[in-house]
């Protein structure tokens, strides 16, 4: 029904009263200014961090970033050592991850078990992502890095001219952080794939196996890159995640802050150093722990943003 | 049922043709693909048994009603227990929640209540760009605006830190939660002639409020297995904290420091501690599948 002007015989409706027209505007702006305050922490942690590193970032300037020492006691920082190992543990982690957990994806996507116990496996990837860090650094020390050794004595007497292997297994390293990180950024590359997976239009594979595609070409040919998109913003947001991950790598990798190319040394990340050195830290070092820090927010800002609006763009499909 | 031998000869023939389309190694390669898949979803998943297993293996034998009451053991010592870690925990994840639960839900309502278009996107943007904000870097933020200033690690500090690391969490499941409810509901409220604060505050929360209890249970849970943004915001601390104003002990930064110790008294504690951190994230997931199944 639809009503002209005129056309009414509805009583005239009272103003509203002056307090009720004032208390809903200053809800509205109550909850804009929290909205926005939002927007305002992201913010101001980026400028809390980039003012605090600035007295490191006047002395040692862009040379930070190529030079490896970190010698609190004559005052010489370089941060070479910790970014090679930041990008090195979740290169590593992405470089298994991604296989298992596009694997895992299309296997609970598709119908190859019935749908309870489907649910059941996805409730148990979930769960995955909500064990604590620590608690994986935990295990990592004493189940992992044992469990580990073989494997790491025979990468080193098999292919140690790799510069990769060229050291011995000691334990903590390169090697049992990103294998850590990997368990930890599965769930994220899981969910993500399996949600971009299961949104595809029906008729896509439809067509696919009406034109006489087997299911794993179907799968391989169609269906994996229509939601490719979506599994590649779910990678990067796993990179994001697993480049500043703390506690379960900083409990494995061994904080060594000396430069080595191989996987099976002792090596450090960003976050493990400011995990390790900030709460005895003094003056010019809290200031380099800053500039490491604002070096590492800078690159998880880098891949969250590109990962954040591949994935918005796969939510229009 | 019908047989092959029903259908006219040329259906037949079709029939022939597409049952044997498949060749053998086809087949073998289709049987491959799926046990690949299946192998990885295993692999994927033996972690979480192997963990789970583990902590409970070793975590249960110490989980007694000492370890609830006691102060942490010294190096050397027997015993003892993480009263004042596990007092810590819930004091500072209740100051983080008290800051942003608040915070979270009326940011969350502008989003999805009062804002549109492309503010409502760059805002939903920021947060997403925060939750992906590596947790130890809140600390370091908390670090620069509390620690620095009162010149102490404390409860209130690891209390914000937590905060911070909760807020994106609060603000995208009460976003989530809100826009489910259906918008005729709002109709309703505001065509019996409710006021904007009413029909959000008596109508469209109390729809969403099993959903917003869910995304809270997720967020507290996270936040008390959390230790990155704790060690140089609370600290730790062998004792009871007289203050909020003091460094203040937490499960998880006790699993850190006790981890690697030779000192077998403090690694069992470190164990038990795992347990009750994994069973209260375990539980909570738990509640909120069954919450938002329902």
């Amino acid at each position: 029904m639809v009503l002209s002007p005129g056309e009414t015989d509805f009583p005239e409706i009272p103003p509203r009263p002056p307090v009720s027209l004032w208390l809903d505007r200053s809800f509205v702006w109550a909850t804009r200014l929290f909205a926005f305050g939002v927007v305002g922490v992201l913010v101001y942690i980026a400028i809390v961090v980039g003012l605090d590193a600035q007295p490191a970032m006047e002395r040692y300037g862009l040379a930070f970033l190529t030079t490896s020492a970190w010698n609190p006691v004559n005052d010489t920082y370089g941060a070479l050592p910790m970014i090679y190992g930041t990008l090195v543990s979740s290169l590593i982690a992405l470089l298994l991850a991604v296989p298992i957990g596009v694997g895992t994806a299309v296997f609970l996507s598709e119908n190859f078990l019935p749908p309870t116990p489907r649910l059941v496996l996805n409730f148990m990837v979930e769960l995955l992502a909500a064990i604590p860090s620590v608690v994986y650094g935990l295990w990592g020390i004493y189940v992992l890095i044992p469990f580990l050794k073989p494997i790491g004595a025979w990468l080193h007497s098999h292919w140690g001219w790799i510069p990769l292997f060229s050291t011995q297994y000691l334990g903590p390293g390169l090697f049992p952080a990103g294998i850590i990180l990997t368990v930890m950024i599965l769930p994220l590359i899981t969910a993500i794939s399996r949600d971009s997976l299961v949104s595809l239009p029906p008729t896509l594979r439809q067509a696919a196996l009406g034109l006489g595609a087997t299911r794993w070409t179907a799968i391989f040919r169609v269906l994996i890159p229509a939601a490719f998109s979506g599994i590649v913003g779910g990678t990067m947001l796993a990179l994001g995640r697993a480049m500043g991950e703390t506690m379960a790598v900083t409990m494995v990798i061994g904080n060594s802050n000396v430069l080595s190319p191989s996987l099976l040394a002792p090596a450090n990340t960003i976050a493990s150093l400011l995990a390790n050195q900030f709460a005895e830290a003094r003056d010019l070092q809290i200031s380099a722990l800053m500039y490491a820090g604002l070096v590492l927010f800078g690159l998880t800002l880098i891949v969250n943003v590109l990962a954040e609006w591949i994935v918005s763009r796969v939510k229009y499909y | 049922m019908a047989t092959a031998s029903d259908f006219p000869p040329r259906a037949q023939a079709a029939m022939a043709a597409v049952a044997s389309r498949p060749a053998s190694h086809q087949r073998l390669g289709e049987a491959f693909w799926t046990g690949l898949a299946g192998l990885f979803t295993l692999l994927a998943l033996i972690p979480l048994l192997l963990v789970i297993g583990y902590v409970l293996y070793r975590g249960a034998s110490r989980l007694d009603f000492e370890a609830f009451v006691s102060l942490p053991p010294m190096p050397l010592a027997e015993g003892g227990g993480f009263a004042n870690a596990l007092v810590g925990t819930v004091v500072m994840v209740a100051i983080g929640a008290a800051v942003s639960v608040p915070f979270g839900i009326l940011a969350a309502i502008y989003l999805s209540e009062f804002s549109s278009g492309a503010v409502a996107r760059w805002i939903r943007f920021a947060t997403n760009v925060l939750s992906g904000v590596p947790s130890i870097l809140m600390g370091v933020f908390i670090y620069g605006i509390f620690v620095v200033t009162t010149r102490s690690f404390s409860a209130i500090a690891g209390g914000f830190a937590l905060a911070v690391l909760m807020l994106p969490i609060l603000v995208r499941t009460t976003d989530e939660s809100l826009q489910i409810v259906p918008v005729s509901l709002r109709w309703a409220a505001l065509g019996m002639g409710a006021s904007k604060l009413q029909t959000v505050v008596r109508v469209v929360l109390p729809a969403a409020l099993p959903a917003i209890a869910t995304g809270i249970t997720l967020a507290v849970a996270r936040a008390a297995g959390e230790t990155a943004p704790l060690i140089f915001t609370a600290l730790f601390s062998q004792y009871w904290a007289r203050g909020l104003w003091e460094p203040t002990a937490s499960l998880s930064v006790l699993i850190y420091n006790f981890a690697a110790v030779p000192y077998a008294g403090q690694r069992s504690l470190a164990w038990a501690a795992s347990l009750i951190l994994v069973l209260t994230v375990l539980l909570a997931s738990i509640l909120a599948r069954w919450v938002t199944r329902k």
